[in-house]
């Protein structure tokens, strides 16, 4: 039975399949949980295949689903076929990387951060909302926006408990205005739940998922291995940074266009909120969080470079897929 | 908040400031503040940390909305 949380339902059912391995892992993980063990040599059959599999495998350590046993997270055969569609998902992210030519100052570092950041030239969906988007496709947006800004940060924080104190008190100063400083309703998933119930779309965690592309996925997916994985704690933080650092000037342009559209004010609220709130995020992510990692771990150094790009790159992405959805 | 005058090296070197001017940016307030703003209303932080625009373009003032980093540098404070 769904629960009704602070505005937002919980009680998802397992996406559609798409591809062999991802109709055979669904089945086994509703109905038959001895056929696991079958599936952990299975190959995918595409990339779409691979990437539903692994985000309803990440999804079982997240809110996991109303068909599916909560003990299945630790199932030790699904703990082996993660790995394996991990593996080939950042032989993938990797193998789009230019890792830096040059090794950075820890003094210079927050610069040339934001300079990094600045001089990336992606696609600006924010930019196409404010000035020419029709409100149908703005809700196309949402919903596939919905699949991570439901659980916004929460990849992030499974960072923290691997994190020295300087970087972990940093984090968590950030995360705490991420999740409303103690105020549910001003939790930044629940301003975009209320913006979608707003706008006549469902507020229920993961209830656009089968309408995601791929491109959605892989966004989300990367953000869940980084978080999960201790190895990958600078690829989480550096991602975190960029996607702060691209957060504020995009949230202004796509309050500009809800409103130009007439779309629901809530929907504005949750991007006027972000305006403001990464203004000072991108400054602590940069300065605080990822220049106390590379002070305490600077080992770390090409994997917060590794995941800021991924970030860059994934919406890059997302955008241009987007652009062409719309024929933009 | 440590105190480097008495750390016993497992912390070295870790001060947290209360204001931070970012190079280029705007100024970190950290904790419960008033801002005055340069009409005299008084402006009162929500945040653990709030950013107090310095250049002046903001449409949010007086806090800071991010366009500094629209301006050419030498706009930026």
């Amino acid at each position: 039975m769904a629960v009704r949380g602070p505005g937002y339902l919980f009680g998802m059912l397992t996406p559609k399949a798409r591809g062999s391995l991802s109709e055979r892992l669904f089945e086994a993980l509703r109905a038959r949980p001895d056929d696991l063990a079958d599936l952990v040599d299975v190959a995918p059959e595409s990339i779409d295949d691979e990437q539903i599999a692994l985000w309803a495998l990440y999804e079982l350590h997240h809110h996991c689903f109303e068909d599916v046993d909560d003990a299945l997270e630790w199932d030790p055969h699904l703990l082996a076929l993660r790995p394996r569609l991990e593996a080939a998902f950042e032989r993938r992210l990797r193998a789009r990387w230019t890792p830096p030519g040059r090794s950075h100052d820890a003094d210079t570092f927050a610069d040339d951060f934001f300079a990094f950041v600045e001089g990336h030239d992606g696609a600006s969906l924010a930019t196409h909302v404010q000035r020419t988007a029709d409100a149908e496709q703005v809700l196309d947006l949402f919903r596939w926006r919905s699949v991570y800004h439901l659980k916004e940060s929460d990849s992030t924080a499974w960072a923290v408990p691997r994190l020295r104190p300087r970087t972990k008190a940093a984090l968590v100063e950030l995360l705490y205005d991420e999740y409303g400083t103690g105020d549910p309703a001003r939790l930044h998933a629940h301003l975009f739940a209320r913006g979608l119930d707003a706008c006549g779309l469902s507020p229920e965690y993961g209830a656009y998922v089968d309408d995601a592309p791929l491109e959605i996925l892989e966004q989300n997916n990367a953000m869940t291995l980084f978080g999960l994985h201790r190895r990958l704690r600078g690829a989480a933080l550096g991602h975190l940074a960029a996607f702060e650092v691209t957060s504020s000037l995009p949230s202004r342009r796509m309050s500009q266009g809800i409103a130009r559209l007439g779309l629901a004010p809530e929907m504005a609220h949750y991007y006027d909120e972000h305006v403001e709130a990464d203004a000072v995020h991108e400054q602590l992510a940069v300065r605080n969080i990822c220049g106390g990692l590379l002070a305490e771990e600077p080992h770390l150094s090409d994997d917060v470079w590794f995941g800021a790009w991924c970030c860059l790159d994934l919406e890059d992405r997302v955008a241009r897929m987007v652009l062409a959805e719309w024929a933009a | 908040m440590s105190d480097p005058a008495q750390s016993d090296g497992v912390l070295p070197d870790v001060v947290l400031p209360d204001v931070v001017l970012c190079p280029g940016g705007p100024m970190l307030l950290r904790g419960d503040h008033v801002v005055t703003d340069e009409q005299g209303q008084e402006h009162r932080t929500t945040r653990p940390v709030s950013a107090v625009c310095r250049c002046g373009k903001s449409s949010l003032q007086p806090w800071c909305d991010g366009t500094h980093k629209v301006l050419p540098a030498k706009l930026r404070p």
